[in-house]
Formats: structure tokens, sequence, C-alpha cells
């Protein structure tokens, strides 16, 4: 069974920035992993590359054994890959348009991608409405009804549509509510449980990682330091920055330390100051 | 001995009664709250719960068309009485800082000039002067001070965080109202921020009312911390008990729905259904009932009062019932 | 079982309610435009091109309301079977400005980078010819009248449409719920016609609203130039032209009358495009 995603040496450079270097992985059948890193780390790039809305420098990847290092034009072709390889956006307000409710948004996806009757659509519809947790009134709804929770759920509907063997999960459930981020993590999990489905989670919640990922990788400015099961990264981390990161999650007794301490007063006017 | 969470001689903030309404709805429904000098106050909340108006409040930042009843003291006068020149010296004694620091900054106006407008237009401290202040406060928050002749733009988030503290601190104030500052900045950063304010908080002796809808952060960062669900505050506990020993099933709630660093578990403990805000709950019934676990007949019926509990306060009418049940040790 | 009438008399004052006063004295306006411009010829009461030339210039008499002109043909004739021409003009130059505008907008938007680069070049060097210019370029291809005036204006305003278009479709299009539509594999011309231009129609409506009133002036200064519509033909814009003379000889009624026609439509035109956007922000 071939990988359901393959990435190989991917780069990505804006001019002279490095935003991805030299970054590898897979996610088999059924597996989740996490990309954990901070802002600059450049995991927001690599699934933007792997969804094909950004082109890598170089470096290959492939979806379902299909390669998809460049990123497609012709509808198509990423009809097709739309077929293998799903996203789910951070913000839940601009993530659907705002003139559709969650029924039209949904059939307008089954539309692209079956020929189906109309009345074959509507029951899927229903069926995904109902596998993500939403009732009669939320399904018609447009968006700006409907809270940031329950949109994030329309999303995840939109992109089962499809019906994926990847789901990238875009920072899906740091914009929520813990109260409503428990819901959907739950409801993420039961979805992989029901369709075997493999998951892509980038994320900086290492909370969040541990709960729903088996494989994480963790990177620093375009770099992956530290690699490995979840609970073993997590409980020993090996590189210093996976290891501040680690530090850097408050608990009980959680006393932060200040890497760069007040410059002394003399100094104050004097050299720059690591960052 | 946990001080008690009512306005009496000695607090430096006295929140008494607190109502505000915006247009037709109830935003807050009556807050009680108590910092003393020095103390570090954690205010956690949801989406909803009132907890950034309760800030906007006590800043005396509330929109336009708000209406609020109740009083906020400072020091012992009130605050929504001072005159115009009662306000400016207010708001040296009263900083504030919020979650997003590109929006409460001019982007074409250097740093050094945000940093030393007050102290010159209130304070009336010379140019050379104030500048010479905050480049010394830069310092102590471990920034150079060539950054006073920089733009904005020109700084991380984390940094321009960094400076929008050190901008408060100048007028050297007695609290800092801090309105999610580090929601918005990635965890190391947090945790160098939260480090910076913890120093300067015990050099300058600051009382801090720290805004978050991190539970975690606001109970190892603070030495009390008070819960709000639908604009009012359901519970006031010291930090330290906060997790093992709460007195209100929806902190106990909150707690248990957050994913654990630790261990994965097969499910979460959700609460069902979603917050409420101070629009939608009800006048005469618990607002949290209905997600409530330990919800009884009587919790639909009357509206619970904010009550004393064993050194901590709790908006809930069987927390004298649940004591010791709700903790995350217990039944975990 | 409520009537159609009943119904229908309910929804005009659900809508007058909703449009104001101004909205519904400008929708009034305006339809009774519109009205003229469908029917004009047949409601006109006398022959709007015979005249008696001993007539001319003579004020309000009983049976014609507004006076006859300078060739002694009746006023408020002309006045409505002008209202086609006068109408139908800004019409077709709005239509073709904003479908052009609009398209190369989009275009614009959706394939940015040297595509963008190449259609902004395009459309600023379309900015350097004044619209005047360009009728009267279209006289000499197509001899004077309305489909070279038309022609002309339309070309002259699609720069405008598309620069103002191109901002909104740009935010529109870098939006995540536009991504989300491309990585599902929707068509192209699917998204920007059932996602993005939706999405910009605050900003279409206000755009045609003000393209109709600077179309129907321009086409009556085209036509008062003598470019556009050619007498004996009526038209507003001629009929300011050729009544003009009126004005200082002391017979100002037929010039002014066509002016306030135009004026009138324009303002409602107006009025109306922003109460519509009005609804649509309180939406």
């Amino acid at each position: 069974m071939p990988d359901v995603l393959e990435v190989e040496k991917l780069r990505k450079e804006y001019g002279d920035l490095v935003a991805v270097d030299d970054v590898s992985f897979t996610v088999g059948e059924g597996q989740s992993l996490a990309v954990v890193g901070e802002s600059g780390s450049g995991k927001t790039t690599i699934a933007k590359m792997i969804i094909g809305l950004e082109r890598p420098t170089s470096g290959r990847i492939s979806a379902c054994g299909n390669d998809r290092s460049i990123p497609a034009r012709a509808a198509g072709k990423r009809r097709l890959r739309g077929r293998e390889v799903q996203i789910v956006f951070q913000d839940p307000y601009t993530s659907l348009d705002p003139r559709h409710s969650a029924e039209a948004a949904i059939d307008e996806v089954l539309r692209i991608h079956h020929g189906w009757t109309a009345e074959r659509r509507k029951e899927r519809v229903a069926q995904l409405a109902g596998l993500v947790g939403l009732d009669g009134r939320q399904r018609s709804v447009p968006p700006k009804s409907l809270s940031g929770g329950q949109r994030q759920r329309v999303a995840i509907a939109r992109a089962l549509a499809a019906e994926p063997k990847l789901l990238i999960l875009d920072e899906s459930v740091a914009a929520l509510d813990v109260s409503i981020q428990a819901q959907v993590l739950n409801l993420l999990a039961d979805i992989r449980d029901a369709t075997g489905i493999s998951y892509l989670l980038i994320s900086h919640d290492l909370a969040v990682v541990r709960q729903l990922t088996e494989q994480v990788i963790v990177m620093r400015k375009g770099s992956v330091v530290e690699r490995g099961p979840t609970a073993a990264v997590l409980d020993h981390p090996q590189h210093p920055y996976t290891q501040l990161l680690r530090e850097s999650v408050p608990r009980p007794g959680w006393q932060p330390q200040r890497r760069i301490s007040a410059l002394p007063v003399g100094d104050r006017g004097a050299a720059p100051v690591p960052v | 001995m946990t001080p008690p969470n009512r306005p009496e001689a000695g607090n430096l903030l006295a929140v008494t009664g607190l109502r505000v309404t915006l247009g037709a709805g109830t935003v807050l429904r009556g807050v009680d709250l108590a910092i003393r000098p020095g103390e570090a106050v954690g205010l956690v909340g949801e989406s909803g719960s009132g907890k950034s108006m309760t800030a906007k409040a006590i800043g005396r930042l509330l929109p336009r068309g708000a209406r609020s009843a109740g009083t906020i003291a400072f020091d012992g006068s009130d605050v929504y009485a001072l005159d115009a020149r009662g306000l400016r010296g207010y708001r040296g004694q009263v900083a504030m800082v919020f979650q997003d620091p590109r929006a409460h900054v001019n982007p074409v106006r250097k740093v050094g000039d945000f940093m030393t407008e007050a102290l010159r237009a209130n304070a009336g401290v010379t140019k050379a002067d104030a500048y010479a202040q905050a480049a010394d406060m830069l310092g102590q928050v471990g920034l150079d001070s060539k950054l006073l002749r920089q733009y904005p733009h020109e700084l991380s988030g984390g940094m321009l965080q960094r400076v929008m503290i050190a901008a408060a601190l100048l007028t050297r104030p007695r609290l800092l109202l801090a309105d999610e500052p580090t929601t918005a900045l990635d965890v190391t950063t947090q945790a160098e921020v939260m480090a910076i304010l913890a120093e300067l908080r015990r050099d300058f002796g600051l009382a801090l009312l720290f805004i978050t809808h991190d539970l975690e952060l606001a109970a190892a960062v603070c030495d009390r911390t008070a819960v709000m669900y639908a604009g009012q505050i359901v519970e006031v506990r010291d930090s330290a008990l906060l997790h093992t020993d709460p007195l209100h099933p929806y902190t106990a709630a909150l707690g248990a729905a957050r994913p654990d660093i630790d261990r994965s578990q097969a499910r979460l403990r959700a609460i069902p259904g979603r917050p409420l805000s101070g629009f939608e709950a009800p006048e005469s019934a618990c607002a949290f009932a209905p997600r409530c676990a330990h919800a009884a007949p009587g919790c639909e019926t009357e509206l619970p009062m904010l009550t004393d509990l064993d050194g901590g306060q709790s908006r809930c009418l069987r927390a004298a019932e649940l004591r010791g049940t709700l903790g995350v040790t217990a039944g975990a | 079982m409520t009537t159609l009438t009943g119904v229908r008399a309910r929804s005009f004052i659900r809508t007058q309610g909703r449009l104001g006063k101004a909205g519904t004295a400008s929708a009034v306006v305006l339809g009774l435009a519109v009205l003229a411009a469908f029917f004009g010829p047949w409601l006109a009461p006398y022959d709007p091109n015979s005249g008696d030339l001993q007539l001319a210039w003579v004020g309000p008499a009983a049976g014609h309301l507004l006076g006859f002109d300078f060739q002694g043909r009746d006023v408020l004739s002309r006045l409505l079977a002008g209202a086609q021409s006068s109408m139908l003009g800004p019409l077709v130059v709005v239509a073709a400005a904003m479908a052009g505008g609009a398209a190369f907008a989009l275009i614009a938007a959706w394939r940015r980078g040297a595509v963008d680069a190449f259609i902004s070049s395009g459309m600023d060097v379309l900015f350097a010819f004044p619209g005047i210019l360009l009728a009267v370029l279209a006289t000499t291809v197509f001899g004077a009248g309305m489909t070279a005036a038309v022609a002309a204006l339309s070309v002259a305003y699609l720069p405008y449409v598309a620069r103002v278009l191109r901002a909104g479709a740009l935010r529109e299009r870098n939006q995540p719920y536009i991504q989300a539509l491309e990585v599902q594999g929707a068509s192209v011309p699917r998204i920007c016609l059932a996602h993005i231009l939706p999405n910009m129609s605050r900003m279409v409506v206000a755009q045609a609203t003000v393209l109709f009133g600077y179309a129907m002036v321009d086409l009556a200064a085209i036509s008062f130039l003598g470019l556009g519509v050619q007498p004996p033909a009526a038209n507003w814009g001629v009929m300011i032209s050729e009544n003009q003379p009126g004005i200082v000889q002391g017979y100002p009624l037929p010039a002014l009358s066509a002016a306030l026609c135009v004026v009138a439509v324009v303002i409602a035109v107006n009025v109306l495009g922003e109460r519509l956007l009005e609804r649509e922000d309180a939406r």
C-alpha cells in the first residue's frame, strides 16, 4: 500500500529567504502526523505546497502514489488531486463563502466531483452534515449565523465531501474556544475511526498534537530539528529547541525563565540584543 | 490566607456589582472583583464571557453606546466620577496592554514618539528626559534603545509587545491591565514575555489583571484566578488550588476539556453545547446549568450568587455539596 | 388564501419601508422613465416629429402641457418618445463597460503576476483617452449616431470599472474560501462567476449606478455636440442642444424640461443604488 503522502527534500525560497529547507517525511495510511513549529518555521508553507497553493523551489511531493510536486492549473487535474488531499484552514471566518449555507457548500463540492442526481447529492449532504454534528438549522443558514466551531464543522464536512485520503488541518482548532476545541478534536478522532483517513496536523499547540497524532516532526526556521513518535518526542525531547518548546508550555508550578536578560544599566543604548 | 474578594480598605482596585449593557443586551451581569496592591489576578473565560469588557470598563474604554452600573473604585475613589484631570492621573496609574499591539500603535510614528507621548503630554517631562526614560525601560525588557528610532512595522510581534509593556510602565503605574497580551505570540515568546512581566512586577511592585482564555497560563502566572461565564464571575480561587480543588463545575469542566500534553486520551471530556454570552444568559437561572454535569433541578429556577467558600468564591448552588469532587485528581 | 394583488400590495409596502422616502420616490421616478422608454412613442399625445413652425416656442397651452419646441413640435411628446434612446444608450454603455471591466478585473486578479501587470498597463493606456475624444474617433469610423457614441463611452469607461473591480477581486481571490474551492478542483469560470463576483456585488452595484449617471450625462453631451443621436430624432440630449437658443430668448421650457429629465433619472438611479447597498449592509 503506497504511503498516503510522501514529501522528499522539499525546499522553498522567497528570494533570499529560505522558508523551507530540505524537509522530508511520509504519512502512512490511517496515520496522523503533526508538523510542529512557531511562526517562521515554514510549517504553513509546507501545507500550502502539498495542497498546491504554493510552488516548491525544489523537491518532490506525491500523494496516493501520484506526483504533485508542481501545482496543477487545469481544473481537471486539480479535481483529481482534490480527491487525494484536502485542507481545513485556521480561520473559520474566512474559509467559507459568506453567501452559501453549509448545504450549498457541500453540494457544490459533490457536483464538482460526481455526476450524481440531485436526490443522491441531497442524501450525501445530509450524511456528511450529520457526521460532523450539524443540525437542520445549522445546515441551511449562511455562515454568519454560525459560531466559529460550527463553521469549522462545515469546513470539515466540505473537505470530506471530496473523500480525500489525507486531510491537512492547518491550525484548524487554534481559533476555537477550549470547550469547542475539545468537541472538534473528538469529532476528528471519530471521523478517523469511521473512515481510516490520515491527518497532517499543522500546529503550535503541543497538547493538541499529543491528543491527535502518533508521529511528529518539529520545525525551526525551515528545517526539521527532531522527529519521532509523538509520545517519545514530547516526553523526552532530544533537541534543545524541542526542549525549549516543551518548557514554554504553562503548567502548575511553571516558572518562565528569561532567556534575554535585562540589559545592564550602563549598556542600555549599546549593543544589539538577540531576539 | 487568601484575601477576600470583597471591596474593603486596602484594595487597590475594587469592582462592585458592575453591569454593562450594550444596545439591547447585557454584556456584564454583575461583576465583583478586588485586586490588592502588588497582586496578580487572572481573569479567564471563553468567547462571550465578558472578560475583555470588564477590562475595558476598568480602563474607562467602554465602546460608545455602552452603559454601566455599579462602582469601580481605584484606591478608594470612584473611577467613573473622575474629571478630566483626575482621569489623566488615573491613566498614569492604570496602564493597559492589548492582544494585538499593531492595532494600538500608530504605524507612521516612530516607536520613540509613541513611547514618550504620555510622559511629555501628561507629566510635563522634557523630550530628552522622556527619551532617556524610554531607553532605560526598553533595556529592562531586553530591547536595545535604537528601537526608539524605528517604526512599528520593523519589529516582530514579540518585540512590539515588549515595547508596549515598556511603554505602559513608563508612567510607573500601580496596576497593569493586560488583555490577552500573549495570545498572538509564539509559545516561546510568550514564555519570555511572561518572565519579563513577572520580574517587572517584582521590581516595581506592580499589580496585574491578566485576562486570557488559557486557564493553565493564568493559573501558572497569577496569585488568584477568577473564571467568568456569560457575563459573570463564577469562581475566584487561589491559583494553586484551581486544578486540584475547583469550586465550580465550569472551572472543572474547562480544565478537563483541555488536551493533556503528557498523555493522549481516548476521548476528551468535552462540554456539550457552546459558551453562552451575557446577552443570552437567563436572569433567573444558572447560565451554565444546561451544560453542567452536576446540574440539579433547582439550578434552572434560581440565579446563584457569588458566595464565599473556603478561601475562594463560587457561583454555584451546589458548591458546598460538590466540594472535593470537582478536582482533576478526583474521578480522573 | 391571500390574493395576488394583496401579496403585491404588501410587498410594495414592505419595500417602501426598507427603501425610505427618498428611495421610494427614486423608484417611482425610475419606474416612470422606464415606462416611457418602453411605451413612449405610443403614450405620446402628438406626433413627436411633426411640428407647425407657426407654433414655435409657444408656451404651455390646452393639451400641450409643456408647450412647443423651436420647430413647433409638442415638447411632452418628444420627451416621451425620446425616453427610449435616452435611457437605452446609458444602459448599454453600463452593461458593456461593466461586463468588459469585470472580465479584465477577474482575469487580472486570478492570474496575478505578469498577466495582471499586462492588463493593468493596458487599462492605463485606455485611461489616457477621454470619452469625448473617443466619441469623435468613433464617429469617423461608424458615422455619427447612437452606435458610435455608445461604443466610444463603453471603451472609455472600461478602465475605470476594471481598476475598481480589480481591487475587490484581488481581495476575494486571496481569501481562504476561494483557495478551498481551488483545491477542490472547481473550474476557474465557476469560481470567478459563482463566488468572487457575487461577493463583490456591493462594489458592482455601486459602480453601475454611478456609471449610469455619468453615461447619461456624457451621452447627452455627445448628442449635444452633434456626434451622437442626430436630429430630428427625439433624444433628451439632442433636445437640450437644439432648444438651447430658446433659453436666452426667453423660452427656456423645452431645453430645461429635457435637462430636468436627465437630472431626475440620474439622481433616481444614484439614490436607488445607495438604498440597495444599505439594504445589503443591513442583511
